[in-house]
């Protein structure tokens, strides 16, 4: 056994045990530091990493049992071992329950104490090794800021990336807040143009003379206000991506334009008469049926076909739930770079969340949590933060259509939307289900929605 | 590559060929002529009372002070300790100057053939030199710089340094010449 890669830390008041111990270990090839007292120890994991820590349990001043409560809070993948030179069954057992990995009792037996190091030494590199997985596993789960396990979404990342190194147009489908811009950006990043710009232009909402000027820019003089020539998202976007979001709202007669635009691969300035050329590829997004809208004549077909090159459908978050997890966790990341703020979800804010529909999406979730951060009191999420309500339009634990469930499966969703709710109070949620507290309990248990229900509900007797 | 020398510093005789047999196993190990330091001096002031021991750190620490020149590795037939264990085989400086070895726990009661222990011995003795030439625990199998918490583990592993043991010793033996 050789600990080359295994940073030790003795932490011990008696000086002869630190030298001796830390000589026996150097030998081996460890890492080894000491600290005289508990907290000299707690700073030192303040400033680094350690991946065992030999604590004598009976020093003065902060005693290896404080030691041992905050190296698991500072440092929780570091194995940490006792020492004492009493035995005592109650001060192992204490120490076992806060965490330590084993308990030695002094003087060791050398052998005791090989076998202890070489058992540490693998576990230590098991829990090297499952971090490197973790984050290869995590790796796997993204296409840059996009994060999805679903079979479905893994699709969209496949199909995008082959996407991403052509140059053709791209329709992305989905519905509002599903991730569609996104989308978008990720692909002109994965694309041999990332070098160049990426203009994002929502074509609803703007007058059809102003999304123009808009899309194509303007002479000096073309129309009443326009005192000065200005560019197009075309021009902006030249050399890179142009994403036209809602391209199913634009009118007849820019539906016109851009076809010509797409044709031609020129275009000219509002009120002028230079022909520009065209170096933009274009990702539009709809919310909208475009086969629908080209059906009933309110979308040119010749403009769909145009677009619909290469078409990428991003489904609805209420399709991917296995992803909601993940998304908490990427969005949690992300407030916490923002808002310097770490918070954690508690579980039943997280089976509140699941059990949420998202008509808004992504885009929903990533507000919820947004809100929970900031309304959570200290640094979990309860389900009271998030202010998601049951979804009242469906049936509670209505699925997607054609997709039918169990009536048990139903049951336990709405109880855990009407936990979610009442941000767990069973009593209120009781009240509410028209049940009592007892059989409540019963049912959470017995669809292990909460395992503390006793304990975490204020009103309980 | 600089002196190497055994003391005995036992209490009883070692016997005519006790150190003479650990000279030349080190001399093949290490690759070069290694001495027998005959001096009756022993360490005043290691014997620990209460654990009815020897502390290894006072015995390397007298070593520093006392003695021939270049390394020494000391042998006896005295028990041993550092303060956490409940003995040692032996103990060195690492890439230092003084190593001790003992032949207390090398040879347990009921031992058919008393050259086993010897082997032990010897074994030892390469081992703790390699430490004074710098040389950590080696995860070879068989290499002589195994850690061996008990004497089972002293007999599975060789007398010699593995390959790459041996050049470490080698290139640190030819820096210090």
């Amino acid at each position: 056994m050789t600990g080359e890669n295994t940073r030790v830390l003795v932490v011990d008041d008696e000086e002869i045990v630190r030298e001796s111990l830390g000589a026996w270990l150097h030998e081996d090839g460890f890492q080894v530091s000491s600290a005289p007292e508990g907290r000299t120890a707690v700073e030192m994991m303040k400033n680094d990493r350690w991946n065992v820590m030999l604590v004598d349990l009976k020093m003065p001043g902060m005693d290896g049992l404080q030691v041992l409560e905050e190296a698991r809070k500072l440092q929780p993948d570091a194995a940490i071992i006792m020492m004492t030179a009493y035995a005592t069954v109650d001060t192992a057992v204490t120490a076992m329950k806060l965490g330590a990995f084993d308990y030695l009792v002094k003087p060791f037996d050398p052998e005791e104490l090989s076998i202890l190091m070489q058992k540490v030494v693998a576990q230590q590199s098991l829990v090297r090794e499952n971090a490197v997985l973790r984050k290869a596993l995590k790796k796997e789960h993204r296409f840059r800021d996009l994060v999805s396990k679903s079979a479905a979404m893994q699709r969209v990342f496949e199909l995008a990336r082959v996407a991403a190194r052509s140059n053709s147009t791209i329709l992305v489908l989905g519905e509002s807040g599903s991730g569609k811009e996104v989308l978008a950006r990720t692909i002109h990043e994965e694309s041999p143009r990332a070098e160049g710009a990426f203009v994002a232009m929502s074509c609803a909402a703007l007058t059809e003379t102003l999304l123009e000027s808009e899309l194509f820019g303007h002479e000096k003089g073309a129309f009443t206000g326009a005192n000065a020539r200005r560019k197009g998202k075309f021009e902006a976007a030249a050399g890179g991506t142009l994403f036209l979001d809602e391209i199913g709202d634009i009118s007849p007669k820019l539906q016109l334009d851009l076809l010509r635009v797409l044709e031609e691969r020129k275009f000219q300035r509002v009120g002028g008469n230079e022909s520009i050329d065209v170096d933009v590829r274009i990702i539009a997004a709809t919310n909208k049926d475009l086969q629908k809208a080209v059906a009933d004549g309110s979308f040119r077909e010749d403009l769909f076909y145009r677009l619909n090159v290469i078409p990428v459908t991003l489904p609805p978050l209420r399709e991917r739930k296995e992803d909601i997890p993940l998304l908490v966790e990427h969005f949690l990341d992300r407030l916490e770079a923002e808002m310097k703020k770490r918070v954690k979800v508690s579980p039943e804010a997280m089976a509140a969340l699941l059990a949420h529909d998202w008509p808004g999406n992504v885009r929903e979730l990533r507000n919820v949590l947004e809100r929970g951060a900031v309304v959570a009191q200290g640094d979990v999420v309860k389900p009271s933060d998030l202010g998601i309500a049951p979804a009242p339009a469906r049936m509670p634990g209505a699925n997607a259509p054609g997709e039918p469930v169990s009536l048990e499966e139903v049951e336990k969703r709405h109880i855990s939307e009407v936990l979610g709710h009442t941000g767990g109070n069973v009593s209120q949620a009781a009240r509410l289900l028209g049940i009592d507290r007892v059989t409540l309990y019963n049912k959470i248990r017995k669809f292990q929605l909460r395992r503390d229900g006793e304990d975490s509900d204020p009103s309980g007797s | 590559m600089e002196a190497i020398h055994l003391w005995w510093i036992g209490e009883k005789d070692p016997g005519p060929r006790t150190l003479d047999h650990v000279r030349l196993h080190l001399g093949r190990a290490l690759q070069t002529s290694v001495g027998i330091w005959n001096d009756p001096a022993r360490p005043p002031d290691a014997y620990d009372p209460r654990r009815k021991q020897w502390a290894t750190s006072r015995i390397l620490a007298w070593l520093g002070t006392t003695g021939p020149p270049g390394k020494v590795l000391a042998v006896t037939d005295q028990d041993l300790f550092i303060p956490i264990l409940t003995f040692v085989f032996g103990e060195a400086q690492l890439d230092g100057r003084s190593a001790v070895v003992s032949t207390a726990r090398l040879g347990e009661p009921g031992l058919p053939d008393p050259r086993v222990a010897l082997e032990r011995l010897a074994k030892e003795s390469v081992h703790e030199l390699g430490h004074c030439f710098g040389l950590v625990h080696c995860d070879s199998p068989a290499c002589v710089m195994g850690r061996s918490p008990n004497a089972r583990d002293v007999d599975r592993k060789r007398g010699e340094f593995c390959s790459k043991c041996r050049d470490r010793v080698m290139r640190r033996g030819g820096e210090a010449r």
